[in-house]
C-alpha cells in the first residue's frame, strides 16, 4: 500500500493542515509534501533545506525552497508567521534540537514533527545484543549516518514537558500500520502535533 | 556554420531612439535618449516569452554571441544564454541593453550633449537604478513587450531585476536576483569611494571633461579596476590562482612586478582603462551606492517589497564577500514576509563575486531548472 506521496507520514501531516495555511517545511527534501499541500490545499508553502541536490529538486518541482542551515536557526522568519512548521523525519539530523523546537514554535502556531523512534522493539533488541540498530527507519551504519541525535518517544516527550511544549496529538506507526498500544515500544515512526500553552 | 550549436552565433546591436523627455530621479531632464540593445531568439505571438538581462558595473548589451566585425568579442553571459543553455533562446526572446549613462553606445557621458555640441562628460546627470528600469520599460514598450517573463541580473544587474518588481509590478512575472543585495553596506560603499577617488584625483580627469583635453584618466580607472578585482575574488581563490607565485623566478628588489597577482591586476587595470569611460564608472558606482528601496520605508525592506507581485529566484555564492549571502537572505526574508513566491540557492563556489559570471554546474542547474519552470 502506497500513498500519493510515497512517504506515509505525509498523509498524517497533510490531515492536520487546513486549506490556505502558511506552512514552513524544514528539511523539505525534494519538496513533495509542499507540492502536495499546494496542489491539494492551496497552501502557501516554503521549504528549507541545506542540501544542494534537494534545493535543485524543489526548484524543478516548482516549490519554494530556501537554502539555509537549520543549525543556524530560523532567525530570519517572523514570530507566528506560519500556521504550521513541519519537520518530517529530519529532527534527528539537527544538532541544536532544543533551540530548533523553540524556533519552530516561535515562527509557527503549531509544529508538526516526525522522527524515527529509537525506542522501538527491534532497536532495543539490537542494543541488547550489543550492536547499534540498523533498520528500515534507521538505515545507516553508525559511521555513515546523517543522524546526529538518537532519541525515543519517551525522551522526546520528557523534553517537551521540560520546555513547556504541549503535545496536541501523537501518533505512532510501524511500517505503514498505525500503532495504538505502547507506542514507544511498537512504533518505528512517531508523529507529533505540538503547540505552546495558552 | 562552424560555431558551437549552443551559441546564438553572430549578433548585431540595434539602437532605439526615444523622443519623449525623461525626468531622472536626480531631477535632471533628458529631452531625448538612445539605448543600444541586442536580442536573441524570437518573440512569440503572445509576446509572453521575453527575458531582460540587466548588466552590472562594467557590462553592456552584448550578452551572448559574437559580433561579425569582432568575432573574439563574445557576449559577457554567453555561458548562460543560447540555444540549449540555461536561459534557452529556443524558448525565450532575450534582450540585452546598455544602460543609460553607459559607454557602449547608449546615451551617456561620451555622447554629444545637444546643448553644447560637445561630449557630455561630467555634465551627464547621475542616473540610478530607478532610471535604468524606467528607460528599460520604454524599450519594452518599443519592442511590444507588455510584461517580461523574467528579468535577470547579477550584482548591480540583480538590483535592476529587483527594482523592476517594485517599479512595474505588473510588467514582470519572474525576477532572478543573482549575487546581489537590497542595498550596499558601508564597506561596499567605501570600496566604491576609493575607486571614485582614484579617478577624480587623476590629473588627466580635468573635472570630467578629459575628452576635450584629448586624454582619459587611465591611471585612475586602472586603480579603480584593480581594487574592484581584488574584491570580486575570494581570498581562497586568489591564493589558489596566484598564491605567491613570482613572475620571474627571482625577487627584483624594486617596484615593478614581482608577484603574479601584481601582473594580473595591472593587466586587468590596463585593459579596462583602455575601453571603459571614467564618467560612466563614476555614475555606475553611485547607482550602486544609492540603491536602497527600503530608504522610503524607514529602512524596512519588507515594507518596500510589499508592492512586488513577481516570483523570485535569489542566488548567492558562498565566498562572495562583496555581495555576501547574508545580503541575499535579507531579500528572501522580505519576500517571505509579503507571501511572495521565492526560492533561494546558496551556491558553494570558490570564485567570490565573480562566480555569477562563471558556469559552475550547480549554479547553472539551478538557473536552468528555474527558467524551465517559467510558463510562456
Amino acid at each position: 500500500m502506497t500513498n500519493v506521496l510515497g512517504r506515509f507520514d505525509f498523509d498524517v501531516i497533510a490531515k492536520w493542515i487546513k486549506p490556505g495555511e502558511k506552512v514552513l517545511d524544514l528539511g523539505c527534501g525534494d519538496g513533495s509534501l509542499l507540492r502536495y499541500l499546494r496542489d491539494e490545499k492551496g497552501v502557501l508553502g516554503y521549504g528549507v533545506d541545506n542540501d544542494a541536490d534537494n534545493v535543485l529538486a524543489c526548484i524543478r518541482n516548482g516549490v519554494n525552497v530556501i537554502q539555509i542551515d537549520l543549525d543556524a536557526g530560523l532567525s530570519g522568519f517572523e514570530d507566528g508567521f506560519f500556521d504550521h512548521v513541519v519537520m518530517s523525519l529530519s529532527l534527528q539530523t539537527v544538532r541544536h534540537t532544543e533551540q530548533l523546537l523553540a524556533e519552530m514554535l516561535r515562527v509557527g502556531r503549531e509544529a508538526v514533527v516526525s522522527f524515527p523512534n529509537f525506542g522501538q522493539r527491534s532497536h532495543r533488541e539490537a542494543i541488547a545484543k550489543g550492536r547499534m540498530p540498523v533498520s528500515e527507519t534507521l538505515p545507516y551504519q553508525w559511521y555513515n549516518s546523517p543522524n546526529v541525535r538518537f532519541f525515543t518517544m519517551a525522551d522526546f516527550e520528557a523534553l517537551c514537558a521540560e520546555r513547556g511544549i504541549v503535545l496536541r496529538e501523537r501518533l505512532g506507526f510501524d511500517g505503514e500500520a498505525s500503532v495504538s498500544e505502547d507506542l514507544n515500544l511498537n512504533a518505528s515512526i512517531a508523529v507529533y502535533r505540538l503547540g505552546t500553552a495558552g | 556554420m562552424d560555431e558551437a550549436n549552443d551559441s546564438v552565433g553572430e549578433v548585431a546591436p540595434q539602437r532605439a531612439h526615444f523622443d519623449t523627455p525623461i525626468t531622472l530621479a536626480g531631477g535632471a531632464v533628458l529631452p531625448a535618449f538612445e539605448l543600444v540593445y541586442e536580442t536573441y531568439g524570437e518573440l512569440n505571438a503572445a509576446r509572453s516569452n521575453a527575458v531582460l538581462v540587466c548588466h552590472a558595473l562594467s557590462g553592456n548589451h552584448h550578452v551572448a554571441g559574437r559580433h561579425a566585425d569582432d568575432p573574439k568579442n563574445i557576449g559577457w553571459w554567453d555561458n548562460l544564454v543560447g540555444p540549449g543553455k540555461p536561459l534557452d533562446t529556443r524558448k525565450f526572446f532575450v534582450v540585452g541593453v546598455n544602460n543609460l549613462g553607459g559607454c557602449y553606445g547608449s546615451t551617456g557621458p561620451v555622447s554629444t550633449n545637444p546643448a553644447t555640441g560637445k561630449p557630455w562628460g561630467a555634465d551627464f546627470p547621475v542616473v540610478i537604478v530607478e532610471d535604468w528600469v524606467a528607460t528599460q520599460a520604454r524599450l519594452a514598450d518599443r519592442l511590444g513587450i507588455d510584461a517580461w517573463a523574467a528579468v535577470v541580473g547579477g550584482s548591480l544587474g540583480g538590483m535592476q531585476a529587483l527594482q523592476w518588481t517594485l517599479e512595474y509590478p505588473g510588467r514582470i512575472r519572474h525576477a532572478l536576483v543573482i549575487a546581489s543585495a537590497p542595498k550596499l553596506t558601508a564597506q561596499n560603499i567605501a570600496f566604491n569611494e576609493v575607486a571614485r577617488q582614484a579617478i577624480l584625483t587623476d590629473p588627466d580627469f580635468h573635472g570630467g571633461h578629459y575628452r576635450e583635453h584629448g586624454v582619459v584618466p587611465a591611471r585612475g580607472l586602472r586603480l579603480a579596476r584593480m581594487l574592484g578585482h581584488i574584491t570580486y575574488l575570494s581570498d581562497d581563490q586568489m591564493a589558489e590562482k596566484f598564491g605567491r607565485k613570482l613572475r620571474q623566478s627571482v625577487l627584483n628588489f624594486g617596484y615593478d612586478v614581482d608577484f603574479e597577482i601584481e601582473s594580473y591586476l595591472r593587466y586587468q587595470g590596463d585593459k579596462f582603462a583602455g575601453y571603459f569611460d571614467a564618467n560612466t564608472y563614476l555614475i555606475t558606482t553611485k547607482a550602486l551606492d544609492y540603491f536602497d528601496p527600503a530608504r522610503d520605508h524607514d529602512g524596512n525592506l519588507a515594507a518596500a517589497l510589499a508592492r512586488a507581485r513577481a516570483k523570485f529566484l535569489v542566488v548567492s555564492f558562498s565566498t562572495d564577500w562583496r555581495f555576501a549571502p547574508e545580503r541575499s537572505r535579507e531579500i528572501v526574508y522580505g519576500l517571505v514576509h509579503n507571501r511572495l513566491a521565492v526560492s533561494y540557492a546558496e551556491i558553494e563556489s570558490m570564485a567570490g563575486h565573480d562566480s555569477f559570471l562563471l558556469d559552475d554546474p550547480r549554479y547553472h542547474a539551478v538557473m536552468r531548472a528555474y527558467f524551465e519552470g517559467i510558463a510562456v
